[in-house]
């Protein structure tokens, strides 16, 4: 597995910090598609809960072909480290013209761990029209505390993205972003595959780090998004510098002086 | 009679903010808006939704932080619902 060559840099690791997620648009190739297909039709084995990521797999299979993929192992490593674990697998399945849509959601339960994160891998062995139903993607929701569905009421945020793609997409997200089937209107049904992935090891400065004062980097993590409250998005902002500490283990890091200022207390230790 | 619901979210408290978010539910049967369906709110602000007929019948409070948690993000706070009834 070559991933040394394909480390995310810190600009994408900050767009993941700031976004929730990154794509990797027709990254695996026709022949895997191909047998990606065949093999969902079929049936995905599961494996046991925690099972180190090198010995998930065997061998040849789609799912350890699709893993090692220089791109997308060299991302799973700047996010989650050299050896994650594999938390679970599911096919997801969108049939023809179903007629509903999965509610809007975080995966499993509350997370509070502001120190820590798990990363979902997505991955579309087909072209992903508008008619599908691609998945919807709320950008910069990954920071707030939900439960699962409970934000089943909010069918439409501004700036939300409906997943369109190539053959051979895969998506990167963060265990808190808020996600969703979209009803499929088309003929043909739609397949996604899932793989959440555990780190097992601090996830401080995994990714080529070569670029850590780039100005693009602290741009990304200043991006807002058209759905935040003008008010509550700034503290977003703030717990993306809270994060990015955390990342990068600078406890110095800020933007705009907004976490020094507040945390400025003269002559006072606590 | 019948009951139409839309449910409008704001950039601010103020019900003549620009609307961030977007929910409708229909009671006529007539429509089945659901999760995604669509990437341009019905309305430019809350009131705009007013001066179209919808009658606003909640608004959410405005609730301080709780001591300890004034920097966590959570659900959006500026949500207003609105009817229309036939």
């Amino acid at each position: 597995m070559e991933t040394t060559s394909h480390l995310l840099s810190s600009v994408l690791m900050a767009r993941f910090a700031a976004q929730g997620f990154l794509r990797l648009d027709a990254v695996v190739p026709d022949d895997l598609n191909a047998a990606a297909v065949e093999a969902l039709e079929r049936g995905i084995p599961g494996v046991p809960y925690g099972i180190p990521l090198n010995v998930a797999f065997p061998d040849g299979s789609f799912t350890r072909r699709l893993v090692d993929l220089p791109p997308v192992a060299g991302a799973l490593r700047s996010l989650v480290g050299p050896d994650p674990a594999v938390d679970h697998l599911a096919v997801h399945v969108r049939e023809p013209n179903e007629g509903s849509a999965q509610p809007l959601h975080g995966d499993a339960i509350i997370d509070t761990r502001r120190d820590a994160f798990d990363v979902q891998l997505m991955y579309y062995p087909h072209d992903v029209t508008p008619e599908m139903g691609g998945t919807l993607l709320v950008p910069g929701s990954h920071l707030r505390l939900t439960n699962e569905s409970d934000t089943g009421r909010y069918q439409n945020l501004l700036g939300q993205v409906r997943l369109t793609c190539p053959a051979g997409t895969v998506l990167l997200l963060h265990h808190g972003i808020w996600h969703g089937g979209r009803r499929n209107d088309s003929a043909r049904r739609r397949y996604m595959f899932k793989i959440r992935f555990n780190p097992t090891a601090p996830q401080v400065r995994l990714w080529d780090t070569r670029d850590l004062d780039d100005p693009a980097v602290v741009a990304e993590l200043s991006t807002t998004f058209p759905w935040y409250e003008h008010a509550t998005g700034r503290l977003e902002i703030y717990n993306r510098i809270a994060l990015w500490r955390t990342l990068t283990g600078d406890d110095t890091f800020d933007i705009e002086h907004w976490a020094t200022r507040v945390h400025n207390r003269p002559g006072r230790t606590a | 009679m019948k009951q139409r619901v839309l449910v409008l979210y704001l950039a601010t408290s103020s019900l003549d903010d620009r609307v961030v978010g977007w929910a409708s539910y229909d009671g006529t049967g007539r429509t089945n808006p659901t999760t995604g369906d669509g990437e341009q709110p019905p309305y430019a602000t809350g009131t705009d939704a007013l001066r179209d007929g919808w009658r606003l019948f909640q608004a959410s409070q405005l609730i301080p932080p709780y001591p300890g948690h004034e920097y966590d993000t959570s659900f959006l706070k500026h949500e207003f619902f609105f009817e229309k009834v036939e």
